[in-house]
């Protein structure tokens, strides 16, 4: 009677013990009475953090260095500077744990977004080793192995490579306790790769790794910013009316500031100019587009495909580069996709077909690892605009509680609310949220 | 002072002879001769169509040297200078400084504003002049802006470019940057005019050099732009077409 009980006992808090567990998977952290205050995503994503709800950051050593990554490259004149990878550090005196950061697309090591967050990590004690996203073209120039960036584990080998590289020569400098890595947008998904290439390889043994708004299917975000460019009124052929438009008004705002460098600038500016949410995602596919016109042309001379670019031709640093801008500034992302990124990898690999390869370049490919990997964590926001509705399912579904969706912050606008940083940095000093 | 201001004209002298001497060098390769690349202007591009940002720029072979020299210049002597500054000077007076030199800028706002009939500009300018050379301590405490004071900057170039003066070709100044022929004209009465006031305002020999030697350096310390570090491969030319569609809209303000 007594063991009948108990094993019944046992059997419904077991029973309860798997509903809670499935329970407890299938939903993220939600943030309840998130202070952010910016409500529409387009504003979050295009002025990030109003001044005076950011995070208060030092400022701090952080200082730029070059490194050589194929001594035996033959840079083409054309981006003669390029030879050299640039990239970051700011580093303590005494031991402490060392974290890489991953930009996102188009952005380089020491861009805004990266800037703020070293600030944050040697705050709280990290050495920072910052990198650029394998799409700014001097990665592609002196860092990728192909030249034709996009690819999910290629890219991640090309950064752990870079990691290993920086490494070789700051190993002498500093002493390090654990190695950590994070990176936001592009950088987020790089990251999950590289986690997941250190699992093989044992080089670093990241302890903590954090994915900050990062894509599900890169192709499905492309996609998103691609169309976000046919919100120009009247579409490319005023591309540079609308562009100089902005540029005119900022400088009016600009002009009348008594203190155009104060860091509040560019929200004041965003206030006066009062744009509206077609002309934000034009200037956020505007700015999508400039980097993708510059990624692919790098891209073409570096792997030499004849892209935009007649194959074989050598272009050098005097030559006029007038049309290729012209004409990759026609083309999104998704013709790269199409048209260069897969016929070159298709003759590396024949049997691929080219669904097969747009899925492989997503998070969904590796969701399996991502599910165990118990060091992985994600911070995401619910409004996201480089996701399809319905994406930001996928992280509480995969990660679990190791996933945590603020309600608001569009792309990346709120990673300098000083709840979002004390959240990256609690989860590389405690493990956990604050 | 008369010796600085002949160096500084024979420097934009050389530049001009250069840029009417050189020609232009065959930058154009011979695409015919090469297979066809997938995408192409011909493929893309509407008819007739204009390159949206072409900016007037017949000396670009001479430009991109100019603009290559300038980067290496830039890598190592320039920037090795200006972070040898910033490690030694405190903070503070990194600060003051370069308050010092946009105090000497208002004054050739002032200047420029009363040349282009402007009250405004000019009242602003001259209230900041006032105020930061009195209360602000030779103008070291940017008190006007703690006030207030909105800051214009109009120098001898917006000065031409107000009275109908275009900007002329585009050109790339070597140690200075992106310009145009009418700005480049426009630097030697803005210098002339600095020149004075800096002789009237500084009576001994070592204030006159140490102002000429930090100048260029507290200019540089204060301008985040650096060659070839923009993430566009086609730098040179967006580039170009930002400062110069920068000039107009300085002009027209």
């Amino acid at each position: 009677m007594n063991s009948k009980k108990t094993l019944s006992q046992a059997v419904t808090t077991g029973l309860w013990a798997l509903l809670f567990s499935s329970f407890v998977q299938a939903s993220a952290v939600n943030v309840e009475n998130y202070g952010y205050p910016i409500t529409d995503r387009f504003v979050a994503t295009v002025v990030g953090t109003p001044p005076e709800y950011t995070a208060d950051l030092p400022e701090i050593p952080f200082r730029e260095r070059r490194i050589t990554i194929f001594p035996e490259r033959q840079t083409p004149d054309v981006f003669f500077y390029d030879a050299q990878l640039l990239y970051s550090v700011a580093l303590q005196r005494n031991r402490a744990p060392l974290i890489f950061l991953i930009a996102g697309t188009g952005a380089s090591h020491n861009g805004t977004k990266n800037k703020n967050m070293a600030k944050a990590f040697y705050q709280a004690g990290f050495h920072v080793v910052s990198i650029s996203s394998p799409t700014v073209n001097n990665f592609v120039t002196a860092a990728s192995t192909t030249g034709v960036v996009g690819h999910a584990q290629k890219d991640a080998e090309d950064i752990y490579r870079v990691f290993a590289k920086i490494w070789d020569e700051l190993g002498k400098e500093i002493d390090v306790t654990s190695f950590h890595v994070t990176g936001y947008s592009l950088g987020g998904f790089n990251a999950a790769y590289v986690a997941k290439l250190d699992d093989e390889r044992q080089t670093f043994n990241f302890e903590r790794v954090l994915l900050i708004n990062p894509p599900v299917s890169i192709y499905n975000s492309i996609s998103l910013l691609d169309r976000m460019i046919n919100n120009i009124p009247g579409g490319m052929d005023n591309f540079d009316r609308f562009v100089s438009n902005l540029l005119r008004a900022y400088t009016k705002v600009y002009n009348e500031a008594a203190d155009p460098v104060g860091e509040d600038f560019l929200y004041k500016a965003f206030q006066a100019l009062n744009l509206q949410d077609e002309q934000l995602a034009a200037l956020i596919g505007t700015s999508f587009r400039l980097s993708s016109a510059s990624l692919v042309f790098t891209a073409d001379v570096v792997a030499d495909f004849g892209y935009v670019k007649p194959r074989g031709l050598e272009l050098n640093r005097y030559s006029n580069l007038a049309i290729y801008d012209q004409v990759a500034s026609r083309l999104g992302f998704t013709d790269y996709y199409h048209e260069f990124f897969f016929p070159f990898y298709k003759a590396e690999y024949p049997d691929i077909t080219r669904d097969k390869y747009i899925a492989a370049i997503s998070l969904q490919e590796i969701a399996d690892y991502l599910s165990t990997a118990e060091k992985i964590s994600v911070m995401h926001n619910a409004d996201d605009i480089i996701l399809e509705p319905g994406e930001i399912n996928f992280f509480p579904e995969v990660f679990g509680d190791r996933a945590t969706i603020y309600p608001i912050g569009g792309h990346c606008g709120n990673m300098n609310y000083k709840d979002n940083v004390a959240h990256m940095v609690a989860t590389f000093t405690q493990g956990e949220r604050p | 002072m008369i010796q600085r201001l002949l160096s500084s004209l024979s420097i934009i002298i050389i530049t001009l002879l250069l840029a009417a001497c050189a020609s232009t060098p065959q930058t154009t390769n011979q695409v015919a001769d090469y297979p066809r690349p997938i995408f192409t202007a011909n493929r893309l591009l509407p008819p007739d169509h204009p390159d949206q940002l072409a900016v007037y720029d017949p000396w670009e072979g001479m430009n991109k040297r100019i603009y290559n020299f300038n980067y290496h210049f830039d890598r190592y002597v320039f920037l090795p200078v200006v972070r040898g500054y910033q490690w030694i000077m405190p903070n503070f007076a990194q600060t003051g400084i370069h308050n010092f030199f946009k105090n000497f800028n208002d004054m050739i706002t002032m200047f420029n504003s009363a040349l282009q009939l402007a009250p405004q500009k000019l009242a602003k300018s001259t209230g900041r002049v006032v105020v930061n050379s009195t209360i602000g301590i030779l103008g070291f405490i940017d008190v006007a802006t703690m006030l207030g004071i909105p800051r214009p900057v109009e120098d001898f170039g917006q000065t031409l470019g107000h009275w109908g003066v275009g900007q002329g070709p585009y050109l790339v100044l070597p140690f200075l940057g992106p310009s145009n022929v009418r700005d480049s004209i426009g630097l030697v009465p803005d210098f002339y005019v600095r020149s004075v006031i800096q002789d009237e305002l500084l009576k001994s020999d070592e204030a006159q050099i140490t102002t000429t030697v930090l100048w260029p350096i507290d200019t540089r310390a204060n301008t985040s732009f650096r060659y070839y570090e923009t993430g566009s491969a086609f730098e040179y030319r967006t580039v170009r077409w930002l400062w110069s569609t920068k000039r107009d809209l300085d002009v027209q303000q």
